[in-house]
């Protein structure tokens, strides 16, 4: 946290070790074999999104559908109930006689407060499971990290995983052949 | 490496990125444009051309709130003139962005992942040209938010059942929804710029709207969902706008209106007038930004060939009018049609089927849908085409309908001109900013497309 932690780096707080990689299918592989080590706690960074790199990593939990599902029925519900609260309780009008419960009319605005609510839901429950925005993260320490957003890809394994060990797992990421390994400071 | 760079793509067609790119090349070809690519000249004098025209916007409205719609052309009998045409014209032209955004999406067509970005920026400020319209026509636009459902003091509440509320819920949510789906797509794009760029502010400035992004996994995993699930969202979205903005007039029991072709016929014309707009735009840009690797002659040809189809489609919408006008037996819809072909509007509306329907048929032929000076010229006829197509069905159908003592004609005025072409400047003015401060090419989803990126199953590690 303090910046004496730049100084003495893997003393007292170090967020991980990162590996850097510099193709999509080294990253799936290292991934791969650093989960099936007995690693739980690691995450993969890339330029865009792999195909397999969560499920090597681990990661199943994926309820932003979930949000999204439910967002998109509260919408709709509360699209319809407002417009059968307007129509037929607070303020019936007789419009060419029809009944002011006229389902068949009500059904657009539904829709559209359906596909509002969803895809609100979709923009910030996939933010918010992200945890972000995030003004501050460990890995940006990393001066090579940058090249995360363009063509190089990252593997951490977080201090934070039981079998985490600063020799062994250096050791062990070093067995992957990255072009580098590199202490994370937190 | 390079020789296994050749993107896999039948003989004769063009590939949808050219070959001997890396991730590094597409990144740097398409954050110079933004960060480092001087400004030029040309530029700033566009800038200046297309900034004088939002100018006169400006002029216009202010004008209009001074004095009320009367400086219009319209009156009774045509109270809906130029607002509610340009409106339907802007919010067609936005189709075609999201149709390639999301309905593309979903069938997988990785060709569209070049042309997406600017396209989606392309339909938000096409919706934003078009809200402006039905604003200034109110005539106490100060009062907007009259239409939109709140508790208040005059204890009155908007009638459900009318298609004028259904617009307003579904053109701000298009809006709103249109707005969401390009942020989202912008989010990663934004970390790369974050982390190219030199300045500090400019940094900041990206930083911020990256939010720390950092390209982890399970960011990744969770962004593809929301994306694909509001690519979902958007595609019944977008089908149904256009079909809401076809209610206004369908429900309505004017003859050329009170037709149940509109809908599906309101859509294609939408995607029609949509993809004019997007060629319309990706030939110049490509030339000028020099992008013609990612925006290809595939593209071109593609879009070109949607243009025909649902051209053909709006083609099919003409031709049943003009049947039911005969089939229907009702005076006033054979009317209608005679009136179309031979009334005060004749000309304008043979200009409309030549233009809708004769001219595009050429993009049958190759040359024409690979020729970019041709095809850009043929957009720009369509795009003229559609105008008129509702120009015809707003004021030819008000201009004379059941009782010949309420026929009337509309003349635009020069402010009604103003005020269209003004919104062209503000469209054009985003466009001219978009180009310059924001990637115009999903540069994530353009890495996706280069062969490295794609990987196999991990190995099974031996026991």
């Amino acid at each position: 946290m303090s910046p004496a932690s730049f100084d003495a780096p893997g003393i007292t707080s170090t967020y991980g070790l990162m590996a850097e990689f510099d193709s999509a299918q080294e990253l799936v592989d290292a991934a791969h074999k650093t989960h099936q080590a007995g690693y739980q706690k690691l995450d993969a960074y890339s330029p865009f999104p792999v195909e397999g790199l969560a499920e090597a990593i681990g990661f199943r939990k994926n309820r932003v559908a979930l949000v999204v599902l439910i967002g998109g029925i509260l919408g709709g519900l509360s699209g319809y109930m407002l417009q059968y609260w307007v129509a037929a309780i607070t303020y019936p009008t007789n419009i060419g006689g029809r009944p002011f419960h006229s389902w068949p009319s009500f059904i657009i605005v539904t829709f559209e407060m359906t596909v509002l609510f969803g895809g609100l839901s979709a923009l910030f429950g996939m933010l918010a499971l992200n945890g972000l925005p995030m003004p501050y993260h460990p890995v940006f320490n990393v001066p090579e990290f940058k090249k995360v957003t363009e063509n190089k890809f990252f593997l951490v394994v977080f201090s934070s995983d039981p079998q985490y060990n600063p020799a062994a797992t250096r050791t062990f990421l070093e067995s992957l052949s990255p072009r580098m390994v590199a202490e994370v400071p937190s | 490496m390079a020789a296994n760079l050749q993107i896999p793509v039948a003989d004769r067609r063009a590939p949808v990125i050219a070959p001997g790119h890396t991730f590094t090349s597409v990144t740097d070809k398409i954050t110079n444009i933004v960060l480092t690519r001087p400004i030029s000249v040309a530029w700033v004098l566009g800038f200046l051309v297309v900034f004088s025209m939002l100018n006169m916007l400006m002029v216009a409205l202010g004008y209009l709130f001074f004095k009320g719609v009367g400086i219009w052309g319209i009156n009774i009998p045509i109270g809906w003139g130029f607002a509610i045409v340009n409106f339907v014209w802007w919010i067609g032209i936005g189709h075609a962005g999201t149709l390639i955004s999301a309905i593309l999406a979903l069938l997988r067509q990785s060709w569209r992942n070049s042309i997406n970005r600017f396209a989606e920026a392309m339909t938000l400020f096409a919706v934003a040209c078009a809200g402006t319209f039905p604003l200034a026509h109110m005539g106490r636009p100060w009062l907007f938010y009259w239409m939109f459902p709140y508790p208040n003091t005059m204890n009155y509440w908007p009638n459900f059942r009318s298609p004028l509320v259904w617009d307003v819920f579904a053109v701000s949510t298009y809006f709103t929804i249109s707005l969401v789906f390009w942020f989202t797509g912008l989010i990663p794009d934004f970390g790369t710029l974050r982390d190219r760029a030199q300045h500090p502010w400019v940094q900041k400035i990206y930083g911020i709207l990256a939010m720390g992004w950092r390209g982890s996994a399970r960011h990744w995993h969770r962004y593809e969902t929301a994306y694909i699930l509001l690519a979902g969202l958007s595609t019944p979205l977008v089908l149904s706008v256009h079909t809401v903005v076809s209610f206004d007039f369908a429900i309505g029991i004017v003859p050329g209106w009170h037709t149940t072709i509109f809908p599906p016929y309101f859509v294609a014309g939408a995607i029609y007038s949509g993809f004019a707009m997007v060629l319309c735009l990706a030939i110049p840009i490509r030339a000028v930004y020099g992008l013609k690797d990612f925006i290809t002659e595939r593209h071109l040809e593609i879009s070109a060939k949607v243009m025909l189809g649902t051209g053909l489609i709006v083609a099919y919408g003409y031709g049943m009018e003009a049947f039911m006008g005969w089939y229907s037996g009702n005076q006033f819809d054979s009317f209608l049609m005679w009136n179309r072909l031979h009334g005060p509007y004749a000309f304008w509306y043979h200009a409309l089927l030549i233009c809708n329907i004769g001219l595009p048929q050429l993009l049958w032929i190759k040359k024409f849908r690979v020729s970019t000076g041709l095809l850009w010229i043929w957009s720009f006829i369509v795009l003229v085409g559609m105008w008129l197509e509702r120009f015809i069905i707003v004021v030819v159908s008000l201009a004379r309908d059941f009782q010949n003592s309420s026929w009337g004609m509309y003349y635009p005025t020069k402010w009604d001109w103003m005020t269209f072409i003004g919104t062209i400047g503000l469209f054009l003015t985003a466009m001219w900013l978009f180009c310059r401060l924001l990637p115009m090419i999903s540069i994530f989803e353009l890495r996706q497309l280069l062969p490295e990126a794609h990987t196999h199953e991990p190995v099974e590690v031996a026991k």
